[in-house]
């Protein structure tokens, strides 16, 4: 119990739950997004990796670290919109298509992986983005390293929450998006697209989707492994249920998801020895699960989620 | 009439597969007119209105709008953006609103930009509520639609059309769900509206509003315009012609001896969120050979009465005793199988699956019937046969047994759902606002057809905002108001009415 208060209260735990949080946010935002408009986007693990891969390749070949989050972004933007045109005027099963995305975006990204490198056992390493330094504040006890020791990716999820929020509860675009994933047909009467809705906040729930994958490989990593995502979009999918589709919920649940981790991964060197590592590794998903079993039955579902709309039908 | 046309549809026609909904038809509209659109169930009244307001593409057809000056523009077809440019607006027969939002959210949406920094609700709120003023329509405005009851989501959805600055106002069944009094308001405020330069179509089976205040009556069967006249040489009779080619009557209600309780209310008593969601201390009794009429403006704790009795709510306290049995509430399924019969107030969403075939909301509550299973594997033809030979009793019209029910139009959903219930003879029928929306004839059957229940021995609950359906069927009334229930010893019309109101007589 001792072991825990320590590790609870050093300001290393906190930093590093935050780092782990943060392509969480990115992921949860842009599956929210695509939900609230009434779309599952299940391509989200393989959109981790096109984004993951894009961005870093990116930066190797030259494009410096914000032009690589940018290719990551019209990766993430580019599956997206597979997504959403199989999904959205066509109308096919939203489950397969995701799915489907998800294992085309991770074998093309393996694809052009092994095809601009052949024969590398180890990927060669960009320069990734450095913690944001600001003087006299970073220097702060507890708040500096917590906070001030994070990339400008980091605070861009952050500032993304705000943003989501922002344009879901207060501009005519979120009461558009919201209005379109309870009852297409109410936007549809008032002479907007319902296909334009939906389309345009899948295509952008991807890109923020792939920004997620992007931290992995120019903030946390400083290169590409296969595998490295690692189900991290998965989790994204049940914490936008935890979090009932609000933002502000969203960045607790990352949060939550992150101390969960941060804390697994202290656990094992400090009791590592008395209990199986697999334990520790296990005990951030177990705990998200609880956590959703709670959170899930107050969760209010989009009500036209997963529910295609066709022009003219009845 | 001297006045300028403001709107020309030309031999417009659509047919669903192998359902011809429309026939080349072509209707004029001139400004500041009042035009009233009638037909039966299916006629094509809504598909016309659809294609006028862009949701539907016509097959062939054009549509024109005059200016001001009087010149002709043809309106690009198959796109509301564009008819609502050009100020047409449309109050659909069902309701167009997202539930997670409030009203002003639902009414903004689509007139205002999407990006703001700063969102004029404040300013819309004033308009909105300028228009309630001029209209007499209230609704409360910051609440989510998924709150408010029926009535009051009709008057959000004519609001939302008024905020557009129309010109020409298309409506669609708008009393459907409103009190009488609310209809006559709503009306009125419409023939002011018409005096500034407003042109209206209007649907309705409500002859009575047809006649008072519509100047013109065009009428539709099976798809074609089969008349047109002016409302001052109409009467009841004329119209009836028309529409269907024959007269439907209510049989008339024969004194009975009704027979011992089949259901009883005992203290019943639900407290909701809300005082709208809730009721306090209902009793009743319903016997056999019995139909007790239960009067009250929508929004009274009916909805909630109902959803007590067929399970979907647990009550708070006191019981619910079929044929003196205390019923286990809280499980539709197990109610049904005690034989209480449910036509409920939302046909569509509680009465049918939209995606499943006729067919199979046919047999919906009976799927241990024998007939159309074995074993618990259900027997397809079994079970076409079956919707058939109902169909064919219960007069249920539509696209065949094999299509989505959705396809049906309004009085045909709920003729299948007065199969359903029919056949299963229930003990109890339980009969919310059954006759919404829907046409002379098939309001007529369905008042037959609980006056033939209430024959062969079941009791009835008619729960109604039509006075004239509750005086004319029920033998027992009571009224409902603000959650209580009170008993009503005459048929009086005013006595009632009073009470409806909530002015203890
Ligand atoms: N989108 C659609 N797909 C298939 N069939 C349709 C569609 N819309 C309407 N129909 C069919 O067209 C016919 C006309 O329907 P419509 O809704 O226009 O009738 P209505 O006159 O408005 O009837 P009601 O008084 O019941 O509202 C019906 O047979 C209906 O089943
Ligand atoms: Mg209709």
């Amino acid at each position: 119990m001792a072991e825990i208060i320590q590790i609870l209260l050093s300001d290393s735990f906190w930093a590093a739950s935050l780092r782990i949080a943060t392509p969480l946010i990115f992921g949860v935002l842009g599956a929210l997004i695509c939900e609230k408009s009434g779309v599952l986007n299940l391509g989200i693990e393989g959109i981790f990796v096109a984004g993951a891969m894009s961005g870093w390749m990116a930066v190797w070949l030259g494009a410096g670290l914000w032009g690589g989050v940018i290719v990551a972004g019209l990766a993430g933007a580019f599956f997206g919109l597979i997504h959403a045109i199989l999904t959205v005027p066509l109308g096919l099963s939203q489950h397969v298509s995701g799915l489907g995305v998800t294992l085309f975006a991770t074998s093309v990204s393996y694809f052009f992986y092994r095809t601009a490198l052949p024969d590398v056992s180890s990927p060669p390493r960009i320069e990734p983005f450095r913690p944001l330094e600001i003087p006299i504040l970073s220097d702060l006890p507890f708040v500096g390293p917590v906070f001030f020791q994070q990339t400008a990716l980091t605070w861009l999820a952050l500032f993304m929450v705000g943003l989501v929020w922002y344009i879901m509860n207060r501009t005519g675009l979120g009461v558009a998006i919201k209005a379109v994933g309870d009852n297409p047909n109410s936007v549809d009467a008032q002479g907007l697209s319902v296909y334009g809705l939906r389309i345009g906040a899948i295509v952008v729930g991807s890109a923020l989707m792939a920004l997620g994958g992007a931290f992995l490989t120019m903030s946390a990593f400083d290169a590409f492994f296969f595998g490295m995502v690692n189900g991290r979009g998965w989790i994204c999918i049940a914490l936008v249920i935890f979090a009932s589709w609000k933002p502000g919920k969203a960045l607790f649940g990352a949060l939550l998801f992150g101390a969960f981790d941060a804390l697994q991964v202290r656990m094992q060197t400090e009791v590592g020895a008395k209990v199986p590592t697999q334990v520790f590794l296990a005990a951030p998903y177990v705990l998200s699960i609880v956590a959703l079993v709670i959170a899930a039955r107050r969760a209010e579902y989009p009500r036209a989620l997963l529910t295609p709309w066709f022009k003219g039908q009845r | 009439m001297t006045s300028p046309p403001v709107l020309h549809l030309n031999g417009l026609t659509k047919t669903f597969g192998s359902v011809q909904a429309a026939q080349s038809i072509s209707l004029e509209l001139f400004k500041g007119e009042v035009l009233a659109l009638l037909g039966e169930n299916g006629a094509g009244k809504t598909t016309l209105m659809n294609m006028l307001f862009g949701h539907y593409m016509p097959d062939s057809g054009t549509i024109d709008i005059f200016d001001t000056s009087g010149t002709a523009k043809p309106l690009q077809l198959g796109n509301p953006q564009a008819a609502i440019a050009a100020g047409i607006g449309m109050v659909h027969q069902h309701f167009t609103l997202a539930e997670n939002l409030d009203a002003l959210d639902n009414i903004m949406l689509g007139s205002e930009r999407f990006f703001d920094f700063r969102r004029n609700k404040t300013k819309a709120m004033q308009k909105v509520q300028k228009i309630m003023d001029d209209s007499g329509l209230a609704a409360p405005m910051n609440i989510p639609v998924g709150k408010l009851t029926v009535g009051e989501r009709q008057r959000v959805e004519i609001l939302k059309a008024l905020y557009q600055d129309v010109k020409i106002l298309v409506l669609d069944e708008p009393t459907a769900v409103l009190t009488p009094q609310e209809a006559d308001k709503l009306f009125e405020n419409i023939t002011t509206m018409t005096k500034n330069g407003l042109s209206v179509i209007f649907i309705s089976h409500k002859l009575r509003e047809v006649l008072a205040f519509s100047n013109r009556i065009a009428v539709l069967r099976h798809g074609r315009k089969v008349g047109e006249i002016s409302s001052k040489e109409a009467n009841e009779r004329k119209i009836a012609r028309l529409m269907v080619g024959e007269e439907t009557e209510i049989s008339s209600r024969k004194k009975m001896k009704s027979g011992e309780a089949v259901l009883e209310l005992d203290n019943l008593t639900i407290s909701g969120s809300s005082k709208r969601e809730s009721i306090s201390n209902v009793n009743l009794i319903v016997k056999k050979h019995e139909i007790l009429g239960i009067a009250g403006i929508s929004g009274n704790g009916q909805t909630v009465l109902a959803n007590a009795i067929s399970g979907l709510l647990k009550p708070s306290s006191g019981k619910i005793k079929l044929e003196s049995e205390i019923l286990i509430s809280n499980d539709p399924s197990n109610i049904i199988q005690a034989g209480v019969g449910r036509i409920p107030e939302d046909r569509h969403k509680d009465g049918i699956v939209g995606q499943m075939t006729v067919a199979e909301n046919m047999i919906l509550e009976d799927l241990s019937n024998k007939r159309i299973q074995s074993r618990g594997l259900l027997n397809r033809e079994a079970i076409i046969q079956h919707c058939e030979d109902l169909s064919v009793k219960y007069d249920v019209r539509g696209p065949g047994a094999n299509a989505s029910a959705r396809l049906l139009s309004g009085g045909n959903i709920q003729k299948l759902i007065l199969a359903r219930v029919f056949e299963a003879a229930p003990k109890l029928i339980l009969a919310n606002q059954p006759t919404r929306g829907l046409d002379m004839g098939a309001a007529a059957d369905v008042a037959n057809r609980l006056l033939e229940a209430r024959q062969r021995g079941s009791g009835v609950i008619l729960i109604s905002e039509d006075l004239d359906e509750i005086l004319s069927l029920s033998d027992r009334i009571m009224v409902i108001y603000d959650g209580e229930l009170k008993a009503v010893e005459t048929h009086d019309r005013e006595t009632i009415g009073l009470m409806m109101a909530g002015e203890a007589a």
